[in-house]
């Protein structure tokens, strides 16, 4: 049981705000979806629209290949797992999963059978008696997951369902959710501002500012590939550098700015008129006393070092005062740069790309 | 709305609108304009509604200001007595209020300040009794307290403040009578407003104003007070309200001499049968009491929703 | 002044002030007792039983109980729906149209009863209803319901409205997610609404004057017959009145404390 879902060309406008503007999106059945994005971006309400408490002031929603106008959201094969996950008070643990049930009029029996099944499958033994207030968060966590999966939903929709939980229980339960979400095969989509969650889960990913999808692909795509300067932004840390491109020829060029010229390879878009600026991932940074050939160079000042295990992190400056960063893997053979040491950086050209700015970009960065 | 329907559903949605619509509509607004259109008509036979006689006009207000027997110790006088009773009305409404709030406000800051949490909970269980006792039965209480040699005027002789027992009741003491009784029924509407309001004062900030060298009187005036403004406009709209439309306490505590304008609206009505006389008099009291809430919003600036708690 | 002199005032009026609150109920339960054919307790003239024998046997007391028993049903089964129904319609609006209604709903507790009586009798007689219980059912349910109101807005606030979207996006219907999450959620308030409707009802004095016509309710009929005609089978009524009233204070309080203690155990 599981269903396709599209939206086309959908916008919803609250008054004169525009939340979600002009979206398209075609979701496979059985995949884990997720839409990533700051705060305040459209999430919810693109979930809401598909869930049906809204309906868009343009465009559809269809869900397998139907079009959900006029729809109300009890009459959907959806399921949402809520951000504040709007467990009944009142009801016990067993009675909030067999909700769905009973109002589809299945008797006390059948409802009780199913409640205890699904309290197995999210492995959570012993609580059917009590009330949500009596659990801990991730028991509740698990409790909300099984009432929606209780009416077997062709779709389950997840508003940041592990946004109040703590750090390990929530490394823990991404695992779960992906192997619930293997075990049933129903197409999930799944909110998140947090880019590591939408990366480690998501077969694919929609990358939204401001009311719009910024790109959506694969994870290793979103992160290696990135389509503009809001994406290489808000996914993983970048350097950046802004300047001008000077040559252009094919997918390469040269890239222009107050520390040097460098070879770049150009992102999608990029034309020699564009707006646009240089990106480089902290991983993909180098320390080399001398120049290496084929690579670009910067010289700079390391400020700081700091030591995270398997790695370090070493924050420095170029010489216009730019902030840059460098991720060195942990080799005890070849340690860091010394704080205050003078030095060069170092990365392929390949490595350097260069994006379009766009709106969005600017935006981000006031935030 | 929408989001009404979209919760509800349609017919769930038609049944709250349709309740609220019956509730206002032909419970309330509808007849509030009524009696107030009829307030300016002729009280007339049925045969006579919609005829010559049936014409706009103030006469109705205007016999207010009419001559009438007031009868004062076997001696009767002619005076406006109607628009007397009505100031006197208001008068000792205003009265009843402010004393409730001088009472109330002591008591109030013990509960919510001075007593602990325990001892609370065994004075608010002192209150339920004259809490829940009905304004008939407190009326009816002083009615018994207040007769003549009765225990208040023998308690006062003893305690040598009064020579003589004081017909409570009679003449013009009348309105002392219904000053107590009025009181008495309707201080409990004055002391929980208030204290809801103090225990929403945070006692850090009596604290900080002590420690600054305020004196006792200085923290009340300049803290508590205006902290305890919704309270207090609040317990003073309702137990103003609850006093000038009294009926029970003037007709078992005044005197014929001290009479309430609610028992001469009553009078009017069924004794010389003019309903649209009675109307018109309601109307004036209601426009007293408009008055008085909206000058209570105005001046301690609070909302309509700070009275109604 | 010190605090503590201060303090000391404070409980020396505080007990005053529960003295000035009780004496008069007590002076008129022991008028109950007196063998005075007048409700009073001066002169005394001896201790009798015989005010509660003739309360007993009073036609009148019995007939008026069930008129007013019948009034305060009635307007408990309209002032809770409405006044649900209108909390729930007021609160789902915003600004002005809120306000407005808002004030509407709460107008008829801030005018007089007479107001209300005289109103609702001058209305319906146009309609050619004539006065009777039925018109004080009309006028009182008035107010009341806005007490309602007030009550379940109240508690409206602590709800959560994502709970009624989690229910609809189970698949319940409008009906099942009104009667199984949100009136659950509305319950204490509609039952305590309930009961502060009925004790409204019950001593209603002002609007039910009004609009009584030839009937009387308990309250009425005593209310006008006190000053000239009281006996104290009144005062015998009322004591029973406040006897229950003691009863059920010390059963709630004891309730409340078990709970509390058991709540306190669960913890
Ligand atoms: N019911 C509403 N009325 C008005 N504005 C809304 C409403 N719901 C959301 N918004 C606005 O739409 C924008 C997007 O909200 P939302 O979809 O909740 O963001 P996200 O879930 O990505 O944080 C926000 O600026 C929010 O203020
Ligand atoms: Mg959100």
């Amino acid at each position: 049981m599981t269903a396709s879902v599209e939206l086309r060309g959908v916008s919803m406008d609250f008054d004169k705000y525009r939340a979600v503007d002009n979206v398209s999106v075609k979701i496979e059945p059985g995949e884990f979806f997720s839409f990533l994005g700051p705060s305040g971006c459209g999430k919810t309400t693109i979930l809401r629209m598909v869930s049906g408490f809204i309906e868009p002031t343009q465009g559809q929603v269809l869900i397998g290949g139907q079009d959900m106008r006029g729809i109300g959201p009890n009459k959907r094969p959806t399921a949402m797992i809520f951000q504040n996950l709007a467990l009944f008070p009142l009801m016990t643990v067993w009675e909030n999963i067999a909700f769905g049930l009973e109002v589809r009029g299945a008797d006390k029996a059948a409802r009780r059978a199913k409640a205890e099944q699904l309290l197995d499958l999210v492995e959570l033994q012993g609580v059917a008696e009590r009330l949500p207030a009596q659990l801990s968060g991730g028991q509740r966590q698990r409790v909300a997951i099984a009432r929606a999966l209780a009416v077997e939903p062709k779709l389950m929709l997840l508003d940041e369902p592990l946004s109040a939980l703590d750090l390990k229980l929530r490394q823990h339960m991404r695992a779960e959710l992906r192997a619930i979400q293997k075990r049933t095969n129903v197409t999930f989509i799944y909110i998140t501002h947090d880019q590591g969650e939408a990366l480690a889960m998501s077969d694919r990913v929609a990358v939204m500012s401001r009311g719009q999808i910024q790109q959506v692909d694969v994870p290793q795509k979103i992160y290696n590939t990135p389509t503009n300067g809001f994406v290489a932004s808000f996914v993983g840390e970048n350097n950046k550098f802004s300047g001008t491109l000077t040559s252009v020829s094919k997918a390469e060029g040269k890239f222009k700015t107050d520390v040097g010229s460098f070879s770049v390879t150009l992102g999608e878009g990029v034309s020699r008129e564009s707006k646009c600026r240089l990106y480089v991932r902290p991983e993909h940074v180098e320390f080399t006393l001398k120049p290496k050939t084929g690579f670009n160079s910067v010289p700079i000042t390391v400020e700081d070092v700091s030591f995270e295990g398997n790695f370090a992190v070493v924050h420095m400056r170029d010489k216009a005062a730019r902030r840059l960063l460098a991720e060195v893997r942990n080799d005890p053979a070849r340690p860091p740069p010394a704080v205050g040491s003078a030095t060069n950086i170092v990365f392929a050209p390949d490595k350097a790309l260069v994006l379009l700015d766009s709106e969005a970009t600017a935006y981000a960065e006031k935030e | 709305m929408n989001e009404l329907l979209r919760r509800y559903g349609k017919p769930l949605t038609g049944l709250a609108v349709f309740l609220t619509a019956f509730w206002l509509l032909f419970l309330v607004i509808l007849p509030y304009f009524d009696m107030f259109a009829s307030s300016f008509r002729p009280y007339l036979p049925a045969v006579d509604v919609g005829g010559p006689k049936d014409v706009y006009s103030l006469n109705n207000y205007l016999t207010i200001f009419e001559n009438a027997d007031w009868h004062f110790f076997g001696f009767t006088f002619p005076m406006t007595i109607h628009l007397w009773v009505f100031i006197l009305t208001i008068l000792f409404s205003c009265l009843t209020t402010i004393v409730s709030l001088l009472m109330c406000y002591p008591l109030a800051y013990f509960m919510a300040k001075v007593i602990s949490p325990k001892g609370l909970a065994t004075f608010l269980l002192l209150l339920v009794v004259p809490l829940w006792v009905s304004e008939l039965l407190r009326a009816f209480a002083w009615f018994i307290v207040l007769a003549f040699k009765g225990p208040l005027s023998l308690t006062l002789q003893n305690l040598g403040v009064i020579a003589e027992p004081i017909r409570w009741t009679w003449g013009l003491w009348g309105y002392s009578g219904v000053l107590i009784g009025l009181t008495y029924a309707y201080i409990l509407f004055m002391l929980f407003p208030l204290y809801n309001a103090m225990t929403s004062l945070d006692t850090n900030q009596i604290e900080a104003a002590e420690d600054l060298g305020a004196k006792w009187w200085q923290t009340h005036w300049r803290v508590i007070i205006p902290h305890s403004k919704p309270g207090i406009a609040s317990g003073s709209v309702t137990v103003f309200m609850l006093a000038v439309g009294s009926i029970l306490v003037p007709t078992l505590l005044n005197s014929p001499s001290s009479s309430w304008f609610t028992e001469v609206i009553y009078n009017r009505m069924f004794d010389q049968n003019d309903w649209n006389g009675g109307a018109a008099y309601a109307f004036l009291l209601l426009l007293v009491c408009i008055f008085f809430v909206t000058g209570m919003m105005r001046y301690f600036r609070v909302g309509l929703a700070d009275i109604a708690k | 002044m010190t605090k503590k002199t201060s303090h000391i005032l404070l409980w020396v009026y505080a007990v005053g002030f529960i003295v000035y609150l009780l004496a008069p109920l007590a002076v008129m339960a022991g008028a109950a007792f007196n063998n005075d054919k007048f409700p009073s307790v001066m002169p005394w003239k001896g201790f009798t039983w015989r005010w509660f024998d003739e309360l007993y046997h009073d036609v009148y007391i019995w007939q008026y109980s069930q008129n007013t028993l019948w009034v305060a049903l009635t307007v408990v089964a309209l002032a809770v729906p409405i006044g649900t129904a209108g909390a729930i319609l007021v609160n789902s609006l915003k600004g002005r149209s809120r306000s407005l209604l808002y004030a509407a709903m709460i107008s008829p507790i801030l005018t007089p009863g007479a107001v209300i009586g005289i109103s609702t009798l001058i209305f319906w007689s146009k309609f050619s209803v004539p006065a009777g219980l039925h018109l004080s059912i009309l006028g009182q349910t008035s107010f009341i319901a806005a007490y309602v109101m007030l009550m379940v807005l109240a508690r409206l606030q602590s709800f959560d409205a994502g709970l009624e979207e989690a229910a609809l996006d189970l698949g319940a219907s409008h009906w099942q997610t009104l009667r199984r999450v949100l009136l659950p959620h509305l319950y204490p308030a509609i039952g305590a609404g309930a009961l502060l409707a009925f004790f409204q009802s019950v001593e209603n004095f002002n609007i039910t004057k009004f609009t009584r016509g030839a009937s009387n309710t308990l309250t009425v009929y005593i209310g006008s017959k006190a000053r000239s005609g009281a006996s104290p089978s009144i005062n015998a009524l009322a004591t029973i009145l406040i006897g229950v009233t003691i009863v059920g204070a010390i059963g709630y309080e004891v309730w409340r404390r078990r709970k509390a203690a058991r709540l306190a155990l669960l913890d």
